[in-house]
């Protein structure tokens, strides 16, 4: 056997495999979405139905929320955890990242323990506190998996700033707030646009979440699914598809193009 | 005051994100443990909530181990192979296909369960099976495998090692087998923790693919959020964490390990 034919032969089970459930049904999609009587002014039509354009409207502002909360909590606790070596420190640490490994839908189900009705704060205050299946129920559930992704990031950017540039700012006189906002912060920016794309991202795709919270609140992986399941508007789900998948895409290249690595998106 | 803000602001935020994600995690382990949790720890604790999620749903924990099993088979003869390659011919058309791979991280799960249904959900005999479901987890899985192994291969000198093992008369299948994949080792360990975590948690996809007669531990779960009661959705929650959080632990062990040796 030759180097090339043995080359050939490594490529060859992926090659079949991203061929057969990459590929084809993406392509499989995107043909779909333009089979309805529309045709491809379907995408025109989403631009044009109150529905699809609220969905659209709320799912990008809940998601754009949870990125600026999620890096604002992330930056703060992760260049803490960096530039400070205490007793436990490992511990906070662990608890930080341990909703890496979880489903979408058992975060939902940590917002239902917090804010459902036999939750938690309904529990502790008087009156009637019940928030997990609103739109702060879903925020808070999207910033529970983006609050760790986000976190991963920075530290492994945080960790990697000369210590040198900060106590040069120290000893030229800079108070420690000009130090943050003129010496950490733009070192972190690559980081910072990078692990926002990313959680930006993982909230408008995120179905598991929503799935469990979001019984009443139009997101767009729920109007895609009962288009799906209820509606069977196959074109109509396909091409929101589409456009999620673009979003999506979209966001990831910039992170990309900002950080090397990608953290698993999967709420 | 300064210095207030700057280190104990820091420290508050820190905690309360700590509480955030924690005090959910500790309700749901108390919650699958108590009589009546409505009536708090004072009803008494009880592991009756755990041996009926044994009864009603031990079949989605043996099928969610059976698919993560088959899962890291399917990643390592398609995964490790292929990102030998891809280390190997450093260049533009192995970036191309390098990203293509990876599509399946930037589009969320639902779109690709969609695809997949629309294209094979007609075909009886796949669409029943549990090798659909396999499939869904193997697409999201795959280019945590090639990337983990990829990083490592990238990182050492494998042209003058594999030109070494050639000059000793090694053909490319044995090279393959006995230079490659030990220097490979920790990249394919890394990857194989990566993919048995990401499966075994995996929802999205597996929702849109799984049958009344395919439940996986997070189908289980979800169905038992929609319709059990409160101790026996937190007592299922609790076997998932005992599960998932050791696989969790071992793959960060291993992330770094991996990183270190490349370093």
């Amino acid at each position: 056997m030759t180097q090339r034919h043995f080359i050939s032969l490594c490529l060859l089970p992926l090659a079949i495999f991203t061929l057969a459930f990459l590929a084809i049904p993406l392509g499989r999609l995107i043909l779909a979405s333009g089979e309805s009587e529309a045709g491809w002014g379907i995408y025109l039509q989403i631009l044009q139905t109150p529905r699809y354009l609220s969905t659209l409207g709320q799912t990008v502002v809940v998601s754009l929320a949870v990125t600026v909360a999620a890096l604002a909590i992330s930056t703060t606790a992760g260049l803490y955890l960096v530039r400070n070596h205490f007793p436990g420190r490992n511990v906070l640490l662990s608890i930080l990242t341990l909703p890496l490994a979880f489903p979408g839908v058992v975060v939902g189900f940590m917002i239902i323990l917090l804010g459902g009705r036999q939750g938690l704060v309904n529990q502790l205050l008087p009156g009637y506190w019940v928030f997990a299946y609103s739109i702060i129920g879903l925020f808070l559930g999207y910033l529970y998996f983006s609050i760790p992704r986000v976190l991963l990031t920075v530290m492994a950017a945080a960790e990697k700033i000369d210590p040198a540039l900060e106590e040069a700012a120290r000893t030229l006189g800079a108070s420690p707030w000009r130090i943050v906002t003129d010496v950490l912060l733009p070192a972190l920016a690559p980081a910072l646009i990078a692990a926002g794309a990313i959680a930006f991202a993982t909230a408008m795709g995120a179905f598991g979440t929503a799935f469990t919270l979001a019984t009443d609140i139009d997101v767009l992986p729920m109007v895609i699914y009962t288009e799906f399941t209820l509606s069977a508007n196959i074109a109509m789900a396909s091409a929101l598809s589409v456009v999620l998948g673009l979003v999506t895409w979209a966001m990831l290249l910039i992170a990309r193009s900002f950080s090397g690595g990608a953290v698993a998106a999967g709420g | 005051m300064m210095r207030l803000i700057t280190r104990h602001v820091p420290l508050a935020v820190t905690l309360l994100a700590c509480a955030f994600l924690l005090i959910p995690i500790i309700q749901s382990i108390l919650a699958g443990l108590t009589v009546n949790y409505f009536r708090g720890l004072s009803s008494g604790l009880t592991l009756k909530w755990i041996v009926q999620v044994w009864e009603l749903y031990s079949d989605s924990i043996f099928l969610s181990i059976w698919l993560a099993l088959t899962c890291l088979a399917a990643t390592l003869v398609i995964g490790v192979p292929a990102a030998y390659v891809l280390a190997r011919n450093p260049g533009r058309i192995t970036r191309v296909l390098e990203e293509f791979i990876s599509l399946p991280l930037a589009i969320p799960g639902l779109a690709l369960a969609l695809a997949l249904l629309q294209l094979y959900g007609t075909v009886q005999g796949f669409r029943t099976s549990w090798t659909f479901i396999l499939v869904g987890h193997v697409l999201y899985t795959l280019p945590f495998m090639v990337r983990s192994v990829l990083s490592v291969l990238a990182a050492i000198d494998l042209r003058t090692l594999e030109e070494g093992a050639a000059s000793l008369g090694a053909g490319p299948a044995r090279r393959f087998v006995d230079v490659v994949v030990p220097n490979a080792m920790p990249g394919i360990l890394a990857g194989a923790l990566t993919v048995v975590t990401l499966s075994i948690g995996e929802f999205n996809l597996t929702w849109m693919l799984h049958t009344p007669y395919l439940k996986t531990l997070p189908v289980g779960l979800a169905d038992s959020y929609a319709s059990m009661r409160l101790e026996v959705a937190s007592a299922y929650t609790l076997v998932f964490f005992v599960m998932i959080v050791p696989l969790l632990m071992a793959m960060q062990w291993a992330s770094a390990r991996a990183q270190r040796i490349m370093q």
